[in-house]
């Protein structure tokens, strides 16, 4: 039993510094394949971020929507509906924006990559690289990975925005709190550095999330179940370590 | 050929989208524009208790804001608060002996400074100090001296 556990805990201490020293692999590329080979990041931040708009523009309006509308309601009995722009745009802003933007992007994106990785895997296509002197690192999965770390945060921004709009909607627009104090309270105490703050995490989120999905990808058993598996657990391990990872930048950031 | 043509074209609107909203954050949400492009002047008030001012706070004259506190410093020398605030250019006529007082938002709203036009014919300009000042009424002081004055009424 002991030794069981210990096994699976150095099993764990293996994995996450197998991760690290990827990372540092696809790191020592990603120059060389931003400056010579910048279509192929292109082509995957189309592929990862062009094709998660819809997304996440419809998710941002409704859940910017729903925030104002549960803000607005509990304010209500304080009589201090004006801060409701205040309120959700503190949180959009802060919190909201950058965690879910990174779960809806390990959902949407994540899979794809990790799963597209793991298939061309299983059916021998990275070891045909191999085999005529291509590296696939750099060919495949840097592409993907420096893709993901560019559409995150844009990503994010208009996630924020669209939020931030579906609370004006509800609040303003149907339930009739005060256009000038929705704004002018969110811009008195709102800094450029609330904003700041959810840049930075967007951008580690977004680095998060795109290695994790390449890794499960890279690191895929190459049959069915493992590719399948390989994309379950890109869902499962970015949301734990997006969501740790938050309470660990805001910690420290506050 | 037409397939690069979309992607290309798909992420450039892309990149553009996310710096939009990056834009429409930063300057929207924040204060981040307001008085960035107007002229503004400099000016000093003293305060013996500023309550819970802090930089960004606006500045109100008979109820609109002219202006924002840009620092709160305090005096060593003096033991007093001194805080700087700009107001906006076109407000070139406040009478220089106006006094400045600290009130809040609201009961348990945000604080603001507001002016009280004074008589004098001179009147702020950059660099100048506003003399007469009264300092922010702290809820706690107030509460502390409601209880403190009830109980000695008991005792009589």
């Amino acid at each position: 039993m002991l030794r069981e556990i210990y096994q699976a805990l150095l099993e764990f201490v293996r994995t996450f510094g197998a991760l690290q020293l990827f990372f540092l692999r696809l790191l020592r590329h990603s120059p060389f394949v931003f400056v010579k080979r910048f279509r192929l990041v292109v082509f995957q931040v189309y592929n990862t971020g062009v094709l998660s708009i819809v997304l996440i523009v419809v998710c941002g309006g409704f859940i910017g929507a729903v925030l104002g509308l549960q803000v607005y309601s509990n304010l209500k009995r304080f009589n201090a509906e004006d801060t409701v722009g205040l309120f959700t745009a503190f949180a959009l802003a802060k919190e909201i924006g950058p965690v879910l933007t990174a779960l809806l992007f390990a959902g949407r994106a994540g899979t794809a990559l990790a799963s597209e990785i793991g298939l061309m895997k299983a059916t021998d296509q990275l070891s045909a690289m191999e085999m005529m002197a291509v590296n696939p690192i750099p060919r495949v999965v840097v592409p993907r990975f420096l893709g993901g770390i560019i559409a995150v945060p844009i990503l994010t921004a208009i996630f924020t925005t669209m939020g931030i709009l579906g609370a004006h909607l509800v609040a303003v627009e149907l339930l009739g709190v005060d256009v000038g104090a929705f704004w002018q309270q969110m811009q008195q105490t709102l800094e450029p550095s609330d904003i700041y703050e959810g840049i930075f995490k967007s951008v580690v989120f977004g680095i998060v999330a795109s290695l994790l999905a390449v890794w499960e990808g890279y690191n895929a058993l190459p049959t069915a179940a493992g590719v399948s598996r390989a994309t379950t657990r890109t869902v499962v391990v970015t949301a734990i370590s997006v969501l740790i990872l938050d309470f660990m930048i805001t910690a420290s950031l506050l | 050929m037409q397939q690069t043509r979309t992607v290309e074209l798909g992420t450039g609107l892309f990149v553009l989208l996310g710096i939009g909203a990056l834009f429409f954050l930063t300057t929207q949400t924040t204060g981040f524009g307001n008085y960035a492009g107007s002229d503004t002047y400099e000016v000093q008030a003293r305060f013996e208790n500023i309550g819970s001012l802090k930089p960004r706070s606006p500045v109100s004259m008979a109820g609109v804001t002219i202006g924002r506190v840009i620092k709160v410093e305090f005096d060593s020398d003096s033991l007093e608060a001194v805080v700087t605030f700009i107001l906006e250019s076109q407000y070139d006529r406040i009478p220089d002996d106006s006094d400045a007082t600290i009130l809040t938002a609201g009961l348990m709203g945000s604080q603001y400074m507001a002016l009280q036009a004074g008589g004098s014919e001179t009147y702020l300009e950059d660099g100048s100090e506003v003399l007469f000042t009264q300092s922010a009424v702290v809820l706690e002081n107030l509460i502390g001296k409601y209880l403190f004055s009830s109980d000695s009424g008991d005792k009589k």
